[in-house]
């Protein structure tokens, strides 16, 4: 069945099949100051364009949000990046020499590409040290974790990151017994245990209280410059509150691109908004 | 290291200094205090407490895999029954001539059935670290040929627990028929001595007790071990997020097969203490409900514990013996009634209700 998927989808992709493809590459490279090129990207669900040739850079330590539209492929965008949807045409590459659409999802994640689902899933009955130690890059077979013990830099690696992430002085408390925004901020530190160097982020601050809103923006906001970060995020205020660049896509494909106020006041913009799509709000 | 792993388990350092004392004051209770005085313990209750402390360790076994690991095992009545097995042919072939037919080379059964010679898979039996070898390779063998099937092809919850089930019954069948050559419906019995020692004298039964006691006491601090060890919290992230666990890295199939392949050893032992104790295995040590009692044992005491098993097992034991001798026929009702009312009041059973009053105080 999976041999046959495999066969399908080389067959579908407009390019040479991977076998035939020599030296893969997994070593970054962004020298020319671009982490993450995806060009002419297209793919279809039966038919349905989720996604019409698409076109997004990505620089080195930049925060990038990305707005637009129920439906406007911002989910599936992210599928393509991690490995989790193949695309029917386009490419994908991180850095100047790693070509994602040639990796699966565990090389991709190995080669330094992190994402945060939508629904927190942190480890409820493990503390919050423990999760952080699970999520860290380390030899995960059997037998060494069986003999695993924290090195003092792993220690102070998840120290960093508890400072990071602000919890600090949950480090003992069951993951379980956190608040949803707490949660979601452990689960960004267990992202960044496996030192990525991009943090794919879908709807962080859904059912947040503004308090976590706020704290959820500054974490972002810190974690830009070490990494390159790419928020999907419905809720306008907030995205104002961290964004310098936006990117809205509209029907799978770049809408508009720039600050935020010069995309609030594209007519393109608003004739998508105010169209009567956004069951979100209006973006004033 | 095994010190390190008892820093944090109070529960399990109260359990183990019982079992030491314990294991000190029956010997001396039973050999130095006389039989007329009421302190004295009779060799019936060494024996009988020897058995209980094997199904301890028959329940922190389970324990290990169904409480840390969520893998609900309904079959682990299989891999103590094989451990008893291989023990039970090294005592077989101890009786040499002393038994009915006199035969120096055949059990009592064989002859029975008219075979002339020793079927290929009793030889060496007659060794003691052949049979030694054979209680853990068993059980551990089965065990990992079962889970690298079951768990590659991501059998989980109900499916593998019936699984383990449809494993035990299918063993209990097989071992039932006489051709098999392990004694049929009878089983194997009338075991004279072990490595020497006659197996009806004080001292020996003592011996067993010691051994019992010393075997329960390493499982749990191996059991303990692991727990505690990183491995330890990738179990229990598998248990409650199995694919999320597979997300971040850890191969769960690897993790499982190994941790359930150590737990049915741990089964296999505790069953090649029980066979001397009792004098007998025979197929009904297959019997499904054996392995569902064994659960039963461990959600009373506290899952995900190791001492709540150890404590399910001794109390759940005791009630029984005492139960059967009283009201023989109530004996089930009543297993199924404490069953229903800890699971409705006390769901992390016995040693929850503990370590409640912990943390208030
Ligand atoms: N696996 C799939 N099979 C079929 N259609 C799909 C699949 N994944 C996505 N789609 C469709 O592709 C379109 C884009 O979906 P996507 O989830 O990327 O949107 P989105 O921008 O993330 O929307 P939202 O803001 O609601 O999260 C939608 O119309 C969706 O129904
Ligand atoms: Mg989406």
């Amino acid at each position: 069945m999976k041999t046959l998927d495999r066969l399908r989808q080389g067959l579908l992709r407009n390019r040479a099949w991977d076998l035939t493809r020599p030296d893969l590459s997994l070593e970054l490279n962004t020298s020319h100051g671009t982490l993450l090129y995806l060009e002419d990207i297209s793919v279809s669900f039966d038919g349905f364009r989720a996604i019409d040739g698409l076109n997004l850079y990505i620089d080195a330590g930049e925060l990038r949000c990305i707005i637009g539209p129920n439906g406007a492929g911002k989910t599936t965008m992210m599928d393509i990046i991690t490995g989790k949807t193949r695309p029917d045409t386009g490419t994908a590459w991180f850095g100047q020499t790693i070509d994602l659409l040639r990796l699966s999802e565990p090389e991709i994640a190995s080669v330094g590409i992190g994402r945060k689902f939508q629904k927190p899933s942190v480890f409820e009955p493990l503390t919050v040290f423990e999760n952080l130690e699970l999520a860290m890059a380390a030899d995960k077979r059997v037998w060494p974790t069986l003999r695993a013990r924290i090195t003092p830099e792993q220690r102070t690696r998840i120290e960093e990151v508890l400072e990071t992430i602000g919890l600090q002085e949950h480090r003992t408390r069951r993951a379980g017994a956190l608040s949803h925004g707490q949660k979601q901020w452990l689960e960004i530190g267990m992202l960044l245990m496996q030192a990525p160097h991009l943090l794919l982020v879908d709807e962080p601050v859904a059912g947040m209280t503004h308090q976590e809103m706020d704290r959820t923006a500054e974490l972002l906001t810190s974690l830009a410059g070490k990494h390159s970060v790419v928020v999907v995020e419905h809720d306008m205020d907030f995205v104002r509150s961290i964004a310098n660049k936006v990117t809205v896509l509209h029907q799978g494909r770049v809408l508009a691109e720039g600050t935020m106020d010069e995309v609030q006041n594209d007519p393109r913009v608003i004739e998508v908004y105010l169209g009567g799509e956004d069951v979100h709000g209006p973006m004033a | 290291m095994r010190l390190e792993a008892l820093h944090l388990d109070r529960g399990g350092r109260i359990f183990l200094a019982l079992l030491a004392v314990t294991t000190l004051l029956v010997p001396i209770l039973n050999l130095a205090v006389p039989a007329d005085s009421p302190l004295h313990v009779s060799t019936y209750t060494v024996t009988l407490l020897g058995k209980y402390l094997t199904y301890a360790l028959l329940a922190v076994a389970v324990d290990l895999v169904w409480g840390y690991l969520g893998i609900l095992s309904l079959g682990h009545g299989a891999f103590f029954a094989l451990g008893g097995y291989a023990m039970g042919m090294y005592l077989m072939l101890q009786i040499g001539d002393r038994g009915v037919y006199g035969n120096p080379d055949l059990p009592d059964f064989m002859v029975f059935l008219n075979w002339h010679e020793l079927p290929w898979f009793w030889h060496g039996f007659d060794m003691f670290w052949f049979a030694a070898l054979m209680v853990i390779l068993v059980p551990g063998t089965l065990a990992f040929v079962f889970g690298w099937l079951t768990f590659r092809s991501r059998v989980t919850g109900v499916y593998l627990s019936i699984i383990t089930q449809a494993l035990t019954y299918a063993l209990m069948l097989a071992f039932f028929r006489n051709e098999m050559g392990f004694g049929g419906n009878n089983g194997l019995t009338d075991f004279k001595d072990l490595l020497g020692f006659d197996l009806q004298s004080d001292a020996t039964r003592i011996g067993l007790f010691i051994a019992s006691a010393l075997a329960l006491a390493g499982g749990y601090l191996a059991c303990r071990y692991l727990v505690n060890s990183k491995l330890g919290r990738v179990a229990v992230a598998i248990r409650d997020a199995e694919s999320r666990t597979r997300f971040i890295g850890y191969r769960v199939e690897q993790v499982k097969l190994w941790i359930f392949t150590f737990s049915a050893v741990l089964a296999g032992i505790a069953g090649a203490l029980y066979v001397p104790q009792v004098g007998i295995i025979n197929p009904g040590e297959f019997s499904p409900l054996n392995s569902i009692e064994i659960v039963v044992w461990v959600a009373i005491g506290g899952r995900a514990t190791l001492y709540g098993a150890v404590l399910g097992a001794l109390l759940v034991n005791y009630g029984k013996t005492y139960l059967t001798g009283v009201m023989p026929d109530a004996w089930l009702f009543a297993l199924g009634g404490l069953f229903v009312l800890v699971t409705l009041f006390l769901p992390q059973g016995i040693a929850g209700l503990m370590r409640r009053k912990e943390v208030q105080a």
